[in-house]
């Protein structure tokens, strides 16, 4: 068989069978039970006592959320102030400038909002310093802070009744040190022995073989990498992200990394199971989204190998597949999978460029990006999920004549209110900002954003709101979007994309949690069905897949149609 | 208020756990483990260096094989592809225009013989590899232009060719720098 099939096969099945005993693990380090790391339990001791943080303090959903919110806002200052001074901090070996006030505000939201959409490109637009202290740092923090709103969701859902959902500032905290940090500890040590660099020093001038003089820009790079994969990040070291050699230097670390991206959404599916002892819900959960994923990733397999028409038409030899935009050691098979597994979750790092892949590969990037719930980003991604579920409770229960009621827990006109606000939200984010740049470029052709005409254009525009709203960060790169006018109104759409539905859903599960308790009776819509979690995935389908329709159908499937 | 306060605390505190608990055990095992210190691994001809093994460089001249197009000329300070569309009209002249250089410099070549991924740009514009079957289709230029046979060439080609992972997972594929630098040193051993 094709080496290049085997290859993402292996991953495929290694994500399946490592993310279920991941997935016990976290569960475990949320309720607080025993694991191997408790030899980091004086550490956090110390973490709490540095802090201020009371560790025995409950909080209801207000001030859980008041907790998180200010975080952010104190993260927000914080990369603003050191990436517009970069230039006069330590760590700069190169010499590089600070970031223009725009282009700061842009990546300082896209790094504090977990998405890592990158205006600026790796090698010349940060420091060592800001690399480490803003990009690293955000990586670390704001992974954790979606993990914590989950761990705070959970504890909300397995309670029969309480108005506490958990310390928020716990749960972020066990968030780095139980599960972030040793994954990427050990991730980073493998990416280390293979080859990236990580080290202090500045950018090498060497002559090549033909006497060419080159520079090579290296750095701390494997102590980014690994974060970027694993919190769902997705910011490069390097300006192209893992399609670079040294931030992907050979097909295991690219095997390795691509794995990273899903292995902590998919372990949380498990985990929320193993929380609320509801596992056989969480299965059904997990077969939905892994359907969703392993379709797209089929078709978008046969795409990429299967080679650009227009090329095969000038009669050359095209057995590799498509390979503009992808580098040889990774292949065209892996490229179209890491292109998959990074839309589903909203990691957005790369291993080639999206921009020149088929025009169906890119529009199931975007559609993945557009559901954002097929897995997702950790923690929010199943928070994405649970609001789908909601409204398919609800659905469902009017449909069937019952009372909606979900884990025990009525469902009523608040939760449903919220619910849909969080869910259309997120293409009036996208189809609005789409709409507003092509009419923008429509009208001044000369404004030069787009680095490909027609279709494919409204394309580029469409894909960056899409992913700045689904929080992802990846790019149909060509476009120009290093200014003002892309600066602001993604870092809007970023916010909006983050925060409305982190307030949405901690609100929907707080609400939920301080109900009476319904035990389950024979008149219970069950959850845990084949029916149910059919009728989630149609909900999902018609919600969400059927508002980017015709957007869709102007941009890639019309790309596709005419080649 | 208090929430701010302690939004500072823990920002600072992650920042020297992270330091120490992270970074720091990164860097060291870099200075023990990794193939150059922490640094791009290099390689050297003469015992000088002449490149990264990892990052392709631009080679132009016959008697060397020849990488893929770069969208920014081998540039390893500033990465970056092409972003072109598939169906994009002036890339697809481009990618016609590069055919055409190619079957000039290969003229022993048919059109169907050219793979695509000799004229079609990489994702981060320094890939240090090509196929074997790119590195096939130069062997005939590469030994005419050095006065070496064919079958010395191929023998040189056979053994840079890297299998994939454990021999299953992924492409298989040549290093175009540690190509090159073979051929000098089988030449200057010649010559000696």
């Amino acid at each position: 068989m094709n080496t290049e099939i085997l290859g993402v096969i292996l991953q495929w099945a290694a994500l399946v069978a490592l993310s279920y005993p991941l997935g016990r693990y976290i569960a475990k380090v949320y309720k607080g039970e025993r694991t191997w790391l408790d030899f980091m339990a004086p550490v956090e001791r110390r973490i709490y006592k540095l802090c201020g943080i009371h560790p025995d303090e409950e909080m209801n959903w207000k001030q859980f959320l008041k907790a998180l919110l200010t975080v952010n806002v104190f993260w927000f200052i914080w990369g603003m102030v050191l990436l517009v001074c970069q230039g006069w901090l330590p760590l700069n070996p190169d010499g590089n400038g600070g970031q223009s006030p725009d282009l700061a505000f842009n990546t300082t939201i896209s790094f504090m909002v977990n998405c890592n959409l990158q205006h600026y490109s790796g090698e010349s637009g940060l420091t060592y310093f800001t690399q480490l202290f803003v990009i690293m740092l955000f990586q670390f923090v704001t992974a954790a802070c979606g993990m914590a709103a989950l761990a705070g969701v959970m504890k909300a859902l397995v309670a029969k009744t309480t108005k506490t959902i958990g310390n928020f500032w716990v749960f972020l905290t066990k968030s780095v040190t139980r599960i972030l940090m040793p994954l990427s500890l050990l991730v980073g040590i493998l990416l280390v022995v293979n080859g990236t660099p990580m080290s202090f020093d500045g950018k090498q001038t060497i002559e090549t073989l033909e006497g060419h003089e080159q520079v090579i820009s290296q750095g701390p790079t494997a102590a980014i990498v690994s974060i970027k994969q694993l919190g769902t990040n997705g910011g490069g070291y390097f300006g192209t992200n893992s399609s670079h050699p040294l931030e992907n230097p050979n097909a295991f670390t690219n095997i390795l990394e691509c794995c990273s991206i899903l292995i902590l959404p998919m372990a949380m599916v498990w985990a929320v199971g193993f929380y609320i002892r509801r596992r056989k819900l969480a299965a059904w959960i997990f077969g939905v989204m892994l359907f969703a994923f392993t379709v797209g990733v089929c078709v978008s397999v046969s795409q990429e190998m299967g080679g650009n028409p227009q090329i095969d038409e000038m009669g050359i030899e095209q057995d590799l597949g498509s390979m503009e935009g992808k580098e040889i050691r990774i292949g065209s098979g892996a490229s179209a999978l890491w292109g998959m597994a990074t839309t589903v979750t909203s990691n957005g790092s790369v291993n080639s460029m999206h921009d020149s892949q088929t025009p169906l590969s890119g529009m199931l990037q975007m559609l993945n990006m557009q559901i954002n719930c097929w897995f997702g980003g950790v923690g929010v991604g199943w928070m994405n999920y649970f609001t789908f579920l909601i409204i398919a409770v609800f659905i469902s229960g009017l449909m069937v004549g019952r009372t909606p009621e979900f884990l025990g827990k009525k469902v009523e006109a608040r939760e449903m209110k919220i619910a849909t606000l969080v869910v259309l939200m997120h293409p009036f984010l996208i189809l609005i900002g789409a709409g507003i740049s092509s009419a923008v470029a429509a009208i001044h052709p000369e404004i030069g954003w787009l680095n490909n005409p027609s279709f494919h254009g409204l394309s580029e525009m469409l894909y960056e709101y899409t992913s700045a709203a689904a929080n992802n960060g990846s790019g149909f790169e060509g476009l120009a979007d290093n200014t003002p006018f892309w600066n602001i109104s993604t870092g809007i759409a970023l916010i909006m994309g983050r925060y409305f539905p982190i307030v949405g859903q901690v609100a929907i599960a707080g609400l939920l949690a301080s109900k009476k308790y319904v035990p389950e009776s024979a008149g219970t819509l069950k959850t845990d069905t084949f029916t149910f979690s059919l009728m989630t995935f149609v909900v999902i389908i018609i919600v969400a897949a059927l508002s980017f329709f015709p957007a869709l159908a102007l941009g890639p499937i019309a790309d596709y149609l005419s080649c | 208020m208090k929430n701010l306060w302690i939004s500072l605390k823990f920002t600072l505190v992650m920042c020297v756990v992270l330091t120490i608990g992270y970074v720091l055990i990164l860097r060291l095992t870099a200075a023990v483990a990794s193939p150059n210190d922490g640094e791009a691994p290099m390689v050297e001809l003469n015992g000088k260096i002449v490149g990264a093994a990892n990052v392709g460089q631009q080679f132009t001249d016959d008697r060397y094989f020849w990488g893929r197009p770069s969208a920014v000329d081998y540039n390893g300070g500033a990465s970056g592809g092409s972003n072109k569309g598939t169906n994009n009209p002036e890339y697809l002249a481009e990618v016609e225009a590069r055919i055409e250089v190619f079957l000039e410099a290969h003229p022993y070549l048919e059109r169907k013989d050219v793979p695509a991924e000799m004229v079609t740009a990489s994702g981060s514009g320094l890939d240090p590899d090509i196929s074997p079957r790119g590195a096939e289709v130069q062997i005939r230029r590469v030994a005419e232009a050095r006065g070496m046979s064919e079958d010395q060439v191929r023998k040189i080609v056979e053994k840079t060719i890297q299998k994939p992972w454990l021999g299953l997972f992924g492409t298989y594929k040549v290093n175009v720098l540690k190509l090159n630098i073979a051929l000098d040193e089988a030449q200057k051993l010649a010559i000696e």
